[in-house]
């Protein structure tokens, strides 16, 4: 929401800077967002007044001129522009003046003459015509300008004389006076040669005696580019660009530009949280800031004189079948309206708050929407068939052409302003095209209502566009409004003459609300707020805001539909004590323990382990696309695949929650290896979202996911850190097992399930070719995907002191030969099984195919460590441990010793 | 015999001295002290004396004896000392070759963000609570009095998984407050840290999926001033003592009053710069009063208890505190990223 300071102080005197201005406003809870001085850019511009001009010596199209500037001596600008005269009145930038875009103007010479500054058009104010509409420039074609296209074969000779023929009625003519009227008119005479002299009045304001132009005979008027038929390029100076010859009142050599072209105002962004859609609106932040700055509010009473012919009743009947829909309906008529641009004060205020200008009657609406806050509509009457206006709901698959020239497909959802026979406004939205305000309207419908905000919202939303007045019905606006709006309306109709009111108001009112009454409880709220605040300063607070009390009664203003209990009343109060006046005070009360579930303990200890063994951490959206099931290679009716989907997603790529995380640390790998980083280890604790929780919620399952590939990276570097992690939160028993079913994400030789205990925690592996393929890469990713509250029961207990061997262990390699398909685990389980008991340790130390071993075999070797608690070990009871630990090798797997 | 024990003497003491080496020191010694060597050979010609001569003698050998043996321990010890020196000399290594790499896995900065934030939290008697993702809109939205039709439920704003809008990804950490309420004992002091899900195009500054983290208190008593002095608080312990914070109005449909706070702008002093667009202040957090109707509907009595929560973005503050100005990053979990933290 924009604000024009010059326009909240028609309402509140506010002399505050902008800084300080915005601060107190955010801090009493209207948030600024940013100010602007609109006049910032531009200084030592002011008016002067043309007092001479003379063709340059040099040029053929510039003048020198003396200007008046409201110095003791005229000062000399050369310029180029045509459409000036001795008297006009024009914005001049001194020597050493800036102008919008951070331009800066000196004195220089142009083409060996002094110039001293420059005269300006609306653009190099930062202006344009809608600003200013009596500034537009209707330049005549000079013939001295003439440049032939085809140089051999011009149209009009160089030579051309007064009186000779152009075309058709067009003769050359040369001007022998051009007298300014004031008021963007020329009377002029002109040499037609033998016919004598012509003595037309003009708008071209670029003639200058002398000049030679094109004098229409029959219409009695000098030529334009297009009375000529003829191109830019022809005359390249005949452009309706110049110098803004100024026609206000009482300004005089020398005063700043600034004030006159509203560049004195200053525009404040405020941010209106959605509670507020009272200060969607002048009045609402001037009421704001009166409370904020302690000053007067000083509201205005809209008064119509109304009259014109004809009754109200007969013209135009309203009804309204969809009530809930349109709580209040308020209309007034305007006749015999003069369609015109409206005066400069109101669009230079509906400039500065963003809106632009359009004409009269248009302007007002906007005008009064954004001092009320209300949204206004004025349709055309004579396009509202029947004088019947019906507000209801469109009928399914209605069109409307709006006024942006779209047409809407409208459902039963939707409320229409219609007549009667078809809807000529989207109601709260946008009117339509066929009840447009033209320039020739006469007869004009103001529209001031109270629609359904949600309605309203959602077939903004539906029809995806949320307009200015949308905006504000879907927040609800106060139906008590409407009134003094189309009221307001009309009074400015007559202020700008433009038009007749026609006396009388319909007002239809479905929906009457109640004053909504609170209790003012002082303790209870200086009790919320831990302040000390008296009652009477909360009563001066309200009253300052609208709000009316009596003893502890307090009336809410129709205004504030957000204020509905002590709380409310309490932010109120707390927001002009100032919140940071409250003070500032420890927890009292119990105490509470405060910690780490176990759960987090171990999520904690867990990540601790992996970035102890050199993996990062990574955080990976939990949404993913139904693609991935592909990637991954899970089969078409692979019941994983049941995942929760998304039914206004992004896009396909985000749209349904992972039942996996599998593809969010391939897709992270993927991203590394893709930005050439060597190597990349990684680790998440995230979740997965499978069907089948409580009240159709998703069951959310955390996992440990691993990933890694690069240097040093193969199956057993990824299995050693997943036994560091497990050895780490004690799990016992752990087992590596070829997995159970085929997992097809994962490279069938190097993919092992992973047990403690004789649960199952989970899969590690190399990830298989083709789904490293399906990912576009040809480097071995290994991943481990580890359930975590798997992991949370394998948690072992906490470590209880064994005492520390007393006696010398004894050690003994073997190395055994076996067939190739043995495991190293079951080799293992069969020595464990084989020693007497005396056996503490067994480690792999070396696997060996090649020279001196039979195909199809391999030699294993184990270190085996042998100990007793209760004595030191003799050579003899070792040898009778390896022996019977040989024999159930041989026995049981045919490994016999190397 | 006299003058051989003496030129003994010399020369073994003389030859001691030269000896390069324990090794030639040793053959020294069995050179002249050995059960051949050339002292033990005079002394068995000691047999071949007169008594008289012979006490003297012995005398004298045995000086030679101990003076040698004694030679030699020196000599020893020195040559032991400088083949250490040699040694260590030899083992000198050049201590700029960088040592043998162990590489580390790195915290993501936005989680070193929130272990900040729940340490602190911790310490003041706060739990730590987990909830649901995929959320009922009844806690996300209506137990928190944003009813129907209020804009943050469309469809455009939040994700959605049946056509009745009933489960849906919550777009807040906030019904972890009603979940708190509904399931804890009173009084309660939590936190609740988590993922959130809004309808957000990925830009510098948006992405679809972000964390916040919640807390809430609830007391007989509470008031908003106990809200600002512990917000102040964990605030001191963020950014460090001193910091200045204001409170500014704000609206949230689940706490009345509200407020959002402010951090003073830590690159300008609160002058105004880019970093805080020139008004001197970066927003940090929203918080409030929570709604007596919010208490009511979850089986709190507002008569009798009252209470205060907030809610913070983290990436923001990882992304403040790291100074990281891309959210991009934090999702794309870059390693060379990654490892800076």
């Amino acid at each position: 929401m924009n604000l024009s300071r010059k326009w909240l102080n028609e309402f509140v005197t506010v002399t505050a800077n902008d800084k300080e201005f915005a601060e107190a406003m955010t801090l009493s809870g209207s948030k600024v967002e940013t100010t602007e001085d609109l006049g910032a850019e531009i200084s030592n511009v002011v008016v002067g007044r043309l007092l001479s001009m003379e063709r340059h010596p040099d040029s053929d199209h510039m003048w020198v001129c003396q200007v008046e500037v409201g110095q003791a001596e005229p000062i000399q600008i050369v310029t180029g522009a045509w459409n000036i005269h001795p008297g006009d009145l024009m914005p001049v930038a001194l020597h050493k003046s800036t102008l919008p875009g951070g331009k800066k103007i000196e004195k220089g010479k142009l083409r060996g003459v002094v110039s001293n500054g420059m005269f300006c058009g609306l653009s190099e104010l930062g202006l344009d015509e809608r600003d200013f509409p009596y500034a537009v420039i209707t330049p005549a074609a000079i013939l001295g300008d003439y440049h032939p296209l085809d140089k051999d074969k011009p149209s009009i000779p160089a030579d051309i004389q007064p009186g000779d023929k152009v075309y058709g009625p067009v003769v050359a003519a040369e001007m022998l006076e051009v007298m300014p009227l004031g008021d963007g008119t020329f009377h002029t005479c002109a040499s037609i040669g033998a016919e004598g002299t012509v003595c037309p009045d003009t708008c071209c304001p670029n003639l200058h005696v002398g000049d030679m132009v094109a004098f229409n005979t029959k219409t009695n008027s000098y030529c334009t580019l297009s009375d000529l038929h003829a191109q830019q390029a022809e005359f390249p100076h005949c452009i309706p660009d110049g110098i803004f010859v100024l026609r206000e009142e009482g300004i005089a050599p020398g005063d700043n530009i600034k004030p006159i072209i509203n560049a004195d105002d200053h525009v404040v962004e405020f941010e209106i949280t959605p509670n507020r859609p009272d200060c969607l609106s002048v009045i609402g932040l001037a009421r704001e800031a009166a409370a904020t700055f302690d000053q007067e509010l000083r509201l205005h009473e809209p008064v119509v004189k109304g009259g014109a012919e004809g009754s109200l009743v007969e013209l135009l009947d309203v009804e309204t079948p969809d009530p809930e829909l349109c709580p209040r309906y308020t209309a007034r008529m305007v006749r015999n309206v003069k369609i015109a641009p409206s005066p400069k004060w109101m669009r230079e205020r509906l400039r500065s708050m963003g809106v632009r200008p359009i004409n009269n009657i248009v302007d007002i609406t906007n005008y009064v929407m954004l001092e009320y806050g209300q949204p206004m509509h004025a349709f055309d009457y004579r396009y509202v068939k029947g004088g019947k206006i019906i507000v209801r709901r469109a009928a399914d698959g209605e069109e409307l052409t709006t006024l942006d020239g779209n047409v809407r497909k409208l459902t039963h959802n939707m409320l229409v302003i219609a007549d009667d026979t078809r809807a000529v406004g989207l109601a709260g939205i946008m009117g339509g095209e066929n009840s447009e305000i033209v320039d020739d309207t006469v007869d004009v419908v103001f529209e001031s209502a109270n629609f359904d905000g949600t309605c309203i919202r959602k077939a903004a939303l539906a029809l995806g566009m949320r307009t200015e007045a949308s905006a504000k019905f879907e927040k609800g606006l106060d139906p008590l409004n409407t009134l003094p709006a189309v009221n307001r309306a009309c009074e400015l109709v007559e202020l700008l003459g433009a038009g007749e009111v026609v006396d009388g108001v319909i007002d239809i009112l479905n929906h009457v609300p109640q004053p909504r009454i609170l209790k003012l409880e002082p303790d209870r709220i200086n009790g919320l707020l831990g302040t000390d605040i008296p009652e009477q300063e909360m009563v001066e607070i309200l009253r300052k805001l609208g709000f009316t009390v009596e003893g502890d009664q307090v009336t809410v203003p129709s205004w504030r539909g957000d204020v509905i209990g002590m709380a409310d009343l309490a932010e109120e109060v707390a927001r002009f004590h100032g919140y940071n006046n409250i003070p500032t005070t420890l927890m009292r009360g119990q105490t509470t323990l405060g910690g780490y579930s176990t759960e987090e303990k171990l999520e904690r200890q867990l990540g601790a382990m992996c970035r102890s063994l050199g993996y990062d951490e990574i955080i990976t959206y939990s949404f993913i696309s139904p693609t991935c099931y592909d990637k991954i290679r899970w089969s078409a009716d692979d019941p994983r695949r049941q995942s929760f989907k998304i039914l206004n997603p992004l896009g396909e790529d985000t749209s349904i929650m992972r039942t996996t995380i599998l593809p969010s640390m391939l897709e992270i790998l993927t991203r590394n290896y893709n930005y050439r980083n060597q190597s990349a280890r990684l680790y998440e604790v995230g979740r997965t979202y499978q069907e089948g929780g409580n009240d159709g919620l998703a069951v959310e399952n955390k996992v440990l996911s691993m990933g890694a590939y690069g240097e040093d990276m193969d199956f057993f570097t990824l299995k050693g850190a997943v036994e560091a992690i497990l050895n780490d939160i004690r799990a016992e028993d752990i087992r590596f097992e070829k997995p159970c079913q085929n997992n097809p994400s994962y490279h069938p030789g190097r993919c092992a399930d992973v047990y403690a205990g004789g649960r199952r925690l989970g899969v590690l592996g190399q990830i298989h070719p083709l789904v490293a393929q399906n990912y576009g890469v040809d480097a071995e990713f290994y991943c481990a995907e580890l359930d975590f509250t798997q992991l949370l029961h394998a948690k072992g207990p906490d470590p209880e002191y064994v005492p520390l061997p007393k006696f010398p262990s004894v050690t003994r390699d073997i190395a055994v030969v076996c067939d190739e398909a043995v495991t190293v685990g079951a080799l293992e389980e069969a020595i464990r099984k084989g020693a007497k008991g005396l056996l503490k340790e067994v480690t792999l130390f070396d696997i060996y195919q090649g020279k001196g071993i039979p195909d199809g075999k391999k030699s294993v070797a184990f270190n085996l460590v042998l100990r007793s608690d209760d004595r030191s070990l003799t050579s003899e009871e070792a040898d009778a441990d390896v022996k019977s630990i040989l024999e159930t090798l041989e026995k049981e797997l045919g490994a016999v010793l190397r | 015999m006299k003058e051989q024990l003496a030129n003994i003497r010399a020369q073994a003491l003389a030859a001691f001295a030269a000896a390069a080496d324990s090794a030639q020191l040793d053959a020294l010694r069995v050179q002249y002290l050995g059960k051949k060597g050339e002292l033990t050979a005079v002394l068995k010609m000691m047999g071949k004396l007169s008594p008289e001569e012979r006490p003297a003698m012995g005398q004298l050998a045995n000086e030679v004896r101990a003076a040698l043996e004694q030679a030699l321990e020196e000599r020893s010890t020195a040559l032991e000392a400088a083949a250490l020196e040699k040694r260590l000399e030899d083992e000198a290594v050049d201590v700029t070759i960088p040592g043998k790499s162990v590489k580390l896995g790195h915290r993501h900065p936005m989680y070193i963000a929130l272990d900040e934030i729940k340490e602190i939290f911790i310490g003041m008697g706060f739990t730590v609570l987990d909830g649901p993702e995929i959320e009922l809109a009844t806690y996300n939205f209506d137990k928190l009095n944003a009813e129907e039709g209020h804009p943050s439920r469309d469809w455009s704003d939040t994700f959605y998984f049946d056509t009745d809008s009933r489960v849906m990804l919550r777009s807040q950490t906030s019904p972890m407050q009603v979940r708190a309420m509904e399931t804890m004992p009173l009084p309660i002091r939590i936190i609740a840290p988590g993922r959130v899900y809004r309808k957000d195009e990925v830009d510098a500054t948006h992405s679809p999926m972000f964390h916040q983290v919640e807390g809430m208190v609830i007391d007989k008593n509470v008031t908003m001033a106990d809200l600002k002095g512990t917000l102040n608080t964990v605030v001191e312990q963020l950014y460090g003592k001193g910091t200045k914070t204001r409170f500014r109005p704000h609206h949230f449909p689940f706490t009345e009053p509200s407020c959002e706070m402010d951090v003073q702008c830590h690159k300008c002093g609160g002058v105004g710069c880019p970093t805080c667009k020139g008004e001197g202040w970066i927003e940090l957090l929203g918080a409030g009063m929570i709604h007596p109707h919010v208490l009511e509907m979850s089986g709190i009595d507002p008569n009798v208890y009252s209470g205060w929560a907030f809610g913070i973005g983290l990436e923001r503050t990882a992304m403040r505190r790291f100074k990281i100005a891309d959210l991009r990053l934090i999702f794309e979990n870059d390693v060379r990223f990654l490892e800076q933290f």
